[in-house]
């Protein structure tokens, strides 16, 4: 196996407080990598370092066999890493439809191209259709229930072709039957090729669909492995449970 | 564009340009030059702080440049009269290249604070009018050479370079929304950080329409220059200016293409008629504030989006 994302004394510091401290670990290429860890341990922030939300005070990445030197989010997302957010973010004013076409990765030269072209739209068709959420395409993204929301920014994410996808907390507040979609999609979309590193609290999902599982504790990985053994381990129930 | 979309802009421009050869009155057709520039303006400004999302108050410092670019240029001589009418384009093209570094800086800012950094544009702009004699006249102003056309149709030229304008405003507004530029735009305004997360070229569309607004919002006031025939800086470069386009296309509706105009149809006569009925007391500006007030009261999202929401 290859390794597909690196990150090496990956640091970030608010004020007094270290979010994230020499927090290293890898991301094999066509794994799903689990991100766990309490509570207010850094996961969010790692993904903000990694995808350019937020400047790392120090640390390095290495994306794709290369360094990524200043990362910034539309960058790294036309070069195949693209994340979604805790919160579903979607944009509400534009229809199902343009969220997935405004996220196909357009280069400059696509910019004087029609709003939405036919092949567009066709593309993003497809891409509804597997999601369940193609009578819903010319609807404004602002009527859709959250869980739809969550589905949509994974579906919007995937149209250009990632190589990997960092989920958070991809079913924070969904249905049980809306988990079970999204881990339907997640692995129909590893088994055709895609990378996911997967920040989650639903343990039972991530022993399920995840491997290896990193651990994250106070900001830096305090266990890396297999979910059974990451299960085991005196170090992850420690930082779970507190002693 | 929709077939339905090129009929009414033909139908609507069609009507515009047989008015002159119809109305008597001089008032009538100087009037519509107003309420035609302020369309225009409004319609460029609705580009920036409609489509984009960016409050610009600093449009009236593009507006001024464009007046002033036409009043140096054409201080002794207007040649057949058309002369400053062609040099339009290049003044355009000049502002709006020229304003790339400033709305590069300026668009890092947001919502409140980009609009206190475009006004801070505006002012300065303003000092620089009253301030470099050598270029601007100062205080006392820059006079224009009169234009050699006959007088019974003297207005008519400016009248019709202002709708071309106004005309030009509105394509390039259509141009953009249907495209993919448009389409990222509609991203920026919705969700600036989603948008970078998706992969759109933030920086690079605001930037494109900031230019297309400002370049456009140059060659009005050029034509503007030219008709009066002698600007200042508090008139050339004028906050009254500036927030005449942000309230027009408020009132109309940001985003829209019909809009701007429905809002300038509504307010450069309203404005005219309270400066003509309370006289020069200012008093006006208050009766203006307060069709503001019950505007933004009534109808905070503007006419249009209030209308088609109740459809």
């Amino acid at each position: 196996m290859t390794t597909l994302l690196e990150v090496q004394g990956l640091t970030k510091s608010f004020g007094g407080v270290t979010a994230v401290d020499d927090c290293s670990f890898t991301v094999e290429k066509g794994s799903i990598t689990g991100l766990i860890g309490p509570n207010g341990s850094g996961k969010t922030t790692v993904f903000n370092l990694i995808t350019g939300y937020l400047p790392a005070d120090s640390g390095r990445i290495f994306f794709d066999g290369s360094e990524v030197r200043r990362p910034h989010p539309a960058r790294l997302y036309r070069h195949g890493l693209c994340r979604t957010f805790q919160q579903a973010r979607i944009f509400p004013e534009l229809t199902v439809t343009e969220n997935l076409v405004v996220a196909a990765g357009h280069g400059w030269r696509d910019l004087v191209g029609a709003r939405v072209s036919a092949a567009d739209k066709r593309t993003a068709r497809k891409l509804l259709t597997e999601f369940g959420l193609a009578e819903l395409a010319g609807m404004t993204a602002a009527k859709l229930s959250y869980g739809q929301r969550k589905l949509l920014e994974f579906a919007a994410v995937l149209m250009s072709r990632p190589k990997l996808v960092l989920l958070d907390e991809p079913t924070a507040g969904v249905n049980p039957v809306m988990i079970e979609t999204m881990e339907h999609h997640i692995r129909a979309r590893h088994a055709a090729g895609t990378t996911f590193l997967i920040v989650e609290h639903d343990m039972a999902l991530v022993m399920r669909l995840c491997s290896p599982v990193v651990v994250l504790d106070r900001g830096a990985p305090i266990m890396a492995g297999l979910p059974a053994d990451v299960q085991q381990d005196p170090l992850v129930l420690d930082a779970y449970l507190g002693a | 564009m929709t077939p339905a979309g090129a009929v009414r802009g033909a139908a609507f421009f069609g009507a515009l340009c047989v008015v002159p050869l119809l109305v008597g009155p001089q008032w009538v057709l100087n009037l519509l030059i107003f309420t035609v520039m302020y369309a225009g303006l409004a319609s460029a400004w609705n580009l920036v702080g409609g489509y984009a999302g960016y409050p610009s108050l600093g449009h009236a410092a593009f507006f001024g440049f464009g007046a002033y670019a036409v009043a140096i240029i054409f201080e002794n001589d207007v040649g057949d009269g058309y002369a400053p009418f062609r040099t339009l384009p290049i003044i355009g093209l000049v502002v709006a290249v020229a304003v790339l570094p400033v709305a590069w800086i300026a668009m890092r800012t947001r919502a409140d604070v980009f609009a206190i950094v475009t006004i801070t544009l505006l002012f300065i702009a303003q000092t620089l009018a009253f301030n470099l004699r050598s270029v601007t006249g100062g205080a006392q102003g820059r006079s224009i050479a009169p234009a050699p056309f006959p007088v019974e149709t003297y207005d008519r030229p400016f009248y019709y370079a202002m709708l071309a304008l106004l005309a030009l405003a509105m394509l390039l507004s259509v141009a953009i929304r249907d495209s993919k530029a448009g389409l990222s735009l509609a991203a920026v305004r919705s969700d600036e950080d989603k948008a970078h997360g998706v992969g759109v070229h933030v920086t690079g569309v605001k930037l494109l329409v900031f230019a297309v607004s400002a370049g456009i919002t140059a060659m009005i006031g050029g034509v503007w220059a030219y008709y009066v025939g002698f600007i200042y800086p508090q008139f050339a470069i004028d906050p009254l200016v500036t927030i005449g386009m942000v309230l027009m296309c408020f009132l109309g509706g940001r985003a829209t293409l019909w809009g701007p105009v429905l809002g300038a149809a509504i307010l450069v006569p309203a404005q005219q008629f309270l400066a003509y009925r309370l006289g020069a007391s200012q008093l006006y500006l208050l009766g203006y504030a307060a069709v503001f007030l019950i505007i933004m009261v009534l109808l905070p999202r503007g006419i249009l989006p209030t209308l088609r929401r109740a459809r």
